[in-house]
């Protein structure tokens, strides 16, 4: 047990002695938290538009003035001819452009009906929609307030109300992301080039011969990356609870139990990419090339799983970080128990015995 | 400036921070010299060494390798010097040949020349039948007489090896130090560290350097008739130890 | 030059020698590419909708049929109690209720005005405002129906006005994600691949103590510099040139501008790139410390490129900082070029200010790698 201890120190002086990596180790959670939570972000903002006005007349000029003071739109430029609104688009900074048909007011008394086109830039299918959707809801509650002496006969209206995160912050959806990424990183791709490490200097070898079981070995390895990732994940749920003001809703103890299993299984998939690469380069490759982007991208982070095609869905099912983020989504918003999050927990436990497992088996191999 | 005088050094001094490697040596060497540098692990030896060949900024005194300063000409005497480091610093996934054609090739060697040297290399060592294996599944020896023969692919005035033998077994060594005077009586300089004591009285004269500082110098039969000893081990234990 | 050339045969020898690297060069961003650009969409489909009919009558159905036939929503499950949707939605079985209240019919046909509740789970801020409009489009769509089934004859009066919107979507009709996601996505890989080999090449000799040698040769450091970044802007030229293909055979993203344009910045945007590669490299020990800090780089680049959500989007401080963001104007260009044909005379802006970032970058790579210390 004393030599376990003593090992155990040798790390974590390994670790403290390497500034420049301990500090991203703290400053990565902390600058990513500040990121998601003041920077990134879907919603729509000051985006430039221009307008094609064919009318000029009373309505039109009414209409733009009301789009200019929405806080959604600032008005740009002003287009004279339909040839030019592509080379405005080509240009970059404008991405839609309103297009007033000839004779606004006077077909809207007339004919009772105008029309007007929202060109919009599709490159980004996203804002495009997004911005469509609010140009035109911009210009329905115009309408509305034109027709306010007409009364409509049947109306139902929906009464929305958005549960778990009602001012629909986009910090409150990427707190978990980020805390899963950063544990994910700490825990297996620090695990892999450490263990790697020392089998590239051969240090590993004077280890296993040393009177220390290889379980002691791995296990005193590890040790100090579990306690490095529990601190980060401590600070992640501070920032975002003093920062950003996010409900933990549920018990913080179960989301620390939670957090310690999600480590665990995370070193034990570092253990296992160390027993299958040969030098530091090949298992930081792996780490990095092989794990991030998934985990990024098939986790749920930031891209709805449900919308995507169904093989890539049923990918996402062997990702531990999804069902990570399921379970601290529940707990920190939601404020579910364990009887909600019970099956995604043994899930996490499953791939943690297997990862585990596959590794002793491949060590022992290495060994004979 | 005496024109045989290939490498002098007058209180030549390396300070690292508070902590001096190298405090104020000074000496000469001769053109076809093989000049031994001894002392104990952490005497300076190679630091001494990495001033020389212009890789180290020395802290002050004065310095001439192969007739350039090493303060303000540096990258001059890198084109009149070889280098062989105590670690082995060849390619491991490259091969033999192309280790040689690459060190030929930045030394700014024609291609002609390249091809006339690496035949020549290959055929002296003995390695024509592992010219295109990958030198990291060569045996340590084979890597250092190879390694050495590459620092000379430019015809240097001046060679400085780094604890060249270390780890090798004594066949290599002999081998090793055949090599070395052949280059001498070509008239390249050698300049050369070492722990192995025997292979001092190789040398054409010593130094022996203790805590930084250079304690004697002199050919190996003065050196053991001033310290009245009997070989170059004893007269290395007796200045050692103080 | 000449010497140049030896070190390039060098570096492309160990390269393509590394067998353990190759794939993890070639194969795996390339997949990644098929398989992420499939991911990477904020569209939002197949939501998971509930609904809680307290009515039971035909004018209910009617509503909860009008969401089953919508594409947007899989219609799940019929609770019949609150209790039961509002514990499905703990358990992320269900993100939208609905609930029709008693006397929902009888109560529209006497005041001609009702009211429905929708519950969403905005954890999901982005998608639970998407969502929320689908679910209010359904129910306009539904009322006007209403209008049409339930008017009477003699209700008719004064014709209200209408402002019709024709919404277009340029350059992409079908608002197809991938169209936008794999220029993104072709960016990114080009950027890691690249920033991670030259990151670790120059650590790399330093930690086996080749670098050692070469500093005892005669060689100018330039000479050295442009001689290890000439490969690597190689094989970010080759990455392009294969992700450039996939896009066009596998996902048939549309290539209206100039190809020779889009080789030109990349080729300018390579070099930033291996310059900031070289610096980590200079100022690093061990590979893993290089690695750690290209990669604490490369995400916070990512994130504030533009590539995921919109640089107009972001507050003002922060745009600013994207200015200096190289990924940034990778990614307008490629998204500009490839999709809306923009010219050089358009592009001009970014080529100029990678132009600058390439000077700097490399000016600092060439000054920070220090023969002599």
């Amino acid at each position: 047990m004393k030599r376990f201890i003593g090992f155990i120190k040798k790390e974590f002086y390994h670790i403290f002695r390497d500034r420049r990596s301990l500090f991203i180790l703290f400053g990565m959670p902390i600058a990513q938290i500040l990121l998601f939570g003041f920077a990134i972000t879907n919603e729509i903002n000051n985006v430039d538009i221009a307008i094609l006005d064919h009318s000029k007349d009373a309505t039109t000029k009414e209409i733009i003035n009301k789009i200019s003071a929405s806080k959604y739109f600032s008005i740009k430029q002003i287009v004279t001819r339909e040839a030019d609104i592509a080379s405005v688009f080509q240009k970059g900074h404008v991405k839609a452009v309103l297009n007033f048909e000839k004779d606004f007011s006077k077909n809207l008394i007339k004919e009772h009906k105008a029309s007007v086109q929202i060109i919009t830039d599709a490159t980004d299918p996203n804002t495009a929609n997004t911005i469509s959707n609010y140009i035109n809801a911009i210009l329905l509650q115009y309408q509305k307030e034109l027709n306010k002496d007409i009364t409509i006969t049947y109306q139902i209206v929906s009464e929305t109300r958005m549960v778990y995160n009602p001012e629909l912050k986009s910090v409150y959806m990427f707190v978990p992301g980020v805390m899963t990424i950063i544990l994910m990183l700490v825990s297996a791709m620090m695990t892999s080039i450490s263990i790697t490490r020392e089998k590239e200097l051969g240090t590993m070898e004077i280890l296993l011969v040393s009177p220390l079981k290889p379980f002691q070995v791995i296990v005193g390895k590890v040790f100090s990356y579990i306690f490095l990732s529990i601190i980060n994940a401590v600070v992640i749920v501070m920032l975002s609870i003093f920062i950003f003001k996010m409900p933990v809703q549920g018990s913080l103890f179960l989301l620390a139990l939670e957090s310690i299993l999600f480590i665990i299984s995370a070193l034990a998939l570092g253990i296992l990419i160390s027993t299958i690469s040969a030098t530091q380069q090949t298992a930081m490759m792996i780490s990095l090339m092989g794990l991030m982007l998934p985990v990024i991208l098939l986790s749920g982070f930031i891209f709805p799983i449900s919308s995507m095609p169904l093989p890539l869905q049923m990918i996402s099912n062997i990702i531990p970080a999804k069902w990570f983020i399921i379970i601290i989504k529940g707990i920190m918003l939601k404020g579910v128990g364990l009887q909600f999050v019970w099956k995604e927990t043994l899930i996490l436990l499953g791939m943690t015995v297997l990862f585990i497992a596959l590794s002793v088996k491949k060590y022992k191999i290495r060994l004979e | 400036m005496n024109h045989n005088k290939v490498i002098q050094v007058e209180g030549l001094t390396k300070m690292f921070g508070d902590f001096t490697a190298v405090n104020a040596i000074t000496f000469d060497i001769e053109k076809g010299e093989i000049f031994g540098f001894l002392g104990a692990n952490g005497a300076g030896k190679t630091t001494a060494m990495k001033m020389l060949i212009g890789i180290s900024n020395p802290t002050s005194g004065k310095a001439n390798v192969a007739g350039f300063n090493v303060f303000t000409n540096a990258e001059d005497i890198k084109k009149n010097i070889g280098y062989m480091s105590q670690k082995f610093a060849l390619y491991d996934d490259l091969t033999v040949k192309e280790n040689i054609t690459f060190f030929g090739g930045i030394y700014g060697l024609s291609i002609k020349r390249i091809k006339e040297k690496s035949e020549i290399l290959i055929q002296e060592l003995g390695l024509e039948k592992v010219a295109n294996t990958l030198v990291g599944s060569l045996p340590l020896g084979w890597k250092q007489k190879l390694s050495f023969s590459v620092s000379l692919i430019h015809d240097p005035k001046i060679v400085f090896l780094d604890e060249p033998t270390g780890g090798v077994d004594p066949i290599t060594r002999r081998q090793f130090w055949e090599m070395i005077y052949k280059a001498a009586n070509q008239g390249t300089t050698v300049f050369v560290t070492t722990h192995y004591m025997d292979e001092a009285e190789y040398c054409d004269r010593v130094s022996i350097m203790v805590n930084g500082k250079i304690e004697a110098l002199d050919t190996p039969k003065k050196l053991k008739e001033k310290f009245k000893a009997a070989n170059m081990n004893d007269v290395f234990l007796k200045l050692a130890r103080g | 030059m000449k010497i140049i050339l030896y070190i390039i045969q060098k570096e492309f020898k160990q390269i393509f020698r590394n067998k353990g690297m190759l794939p993890i060069i070639f194969v795996l961003p390339l997949l990644q590419l098929v398989i992420l650009s499939n991911a990477a969409t904020f569209e939002v489909k197949n939501i998971k909708f509930g609904y809680i009919d307290n009515d039971h009558t035909s004018t209910s159905r009617t509503l909860v049929e009008k969401f089953n036939a919508s594409t947007y929503f899989d219609v799940l499950t019929d609770f019949p109690s609150e209790g039961l949707a509002s514990s499905s939605m703990l358990n992320g079985e269900v993100d939208v209720v609905l609930e029709i209240p008693q006397y929902f019919e009888r109560d529209l046909q006497k005041e001609k005005y009702n009211s429905l509740g929708i519950t969403i789970n905005a954890i999901d801020g982005a998608a639970a405002g998407v969502e929320n409009v689908y679910v209010t489009q359904i129910v306009q769509n539904f009322n006007q129906n209403l209008k049409v089934d339930l008017l009477q004859v003699s209700d008719k009066q004064i014709q209200p006005i209408t402002i019709e919107t024709i919404p277009l979507f340029w350059y992409n009709e079908t608002l197809n994600y991938k169209t936008f996601m794999v220029p993104g996505i072709l960016v990114l890989l080009v950027t890691m691949i690249t920033l991670f080999l030259s990151g670790m090449n120059i650590v790399r000799e330093k930690e086996i103590g080749t670098l050692e040698q070469i500093n005892v040769t005669p060689i100018k450091k330039s000479q050295f510099i442009i001689g290890k970044l000439f490969p690597f802007w190689v094989i970010g030229i080759g990455l392009l040139t294969i992700g450039l293909i996939i896009a066009k055979l596998i996902f048939d993203v549309p290539m209206v501008g100039s190809l020779v344009l889009m080789y030109f910045y990349t080729s300018i945007y390579i070099l930033v790139i291996l310059g900031i590669g070289l610096f980590i490299s200079n100022f690093t020990d061990t590979q893993q410390q290089a690695m750690f800090i290209a990669w604490f780089f490369t995400v916070i680049f990512i994130l504030m490129s533009g590539l995921f959500t919109p640089i107009e989007s972001m507050p003002e401080w922060a745009q600013i900082l994207t200015e200096f963001n190289p990924i940034k104007y990778f990614v307008e260009v490629m998204r500009m070029v490839m999709l809306k044909g923009s010219s050089f005379i358009d592009v001009l802006p970014q080529i100029i200010k990678t132009f600058l970032f390439a000077f700097i970058m490399n000016g600092l790579a060439v000054w920070s790698y220090k023969k002599t210390t």
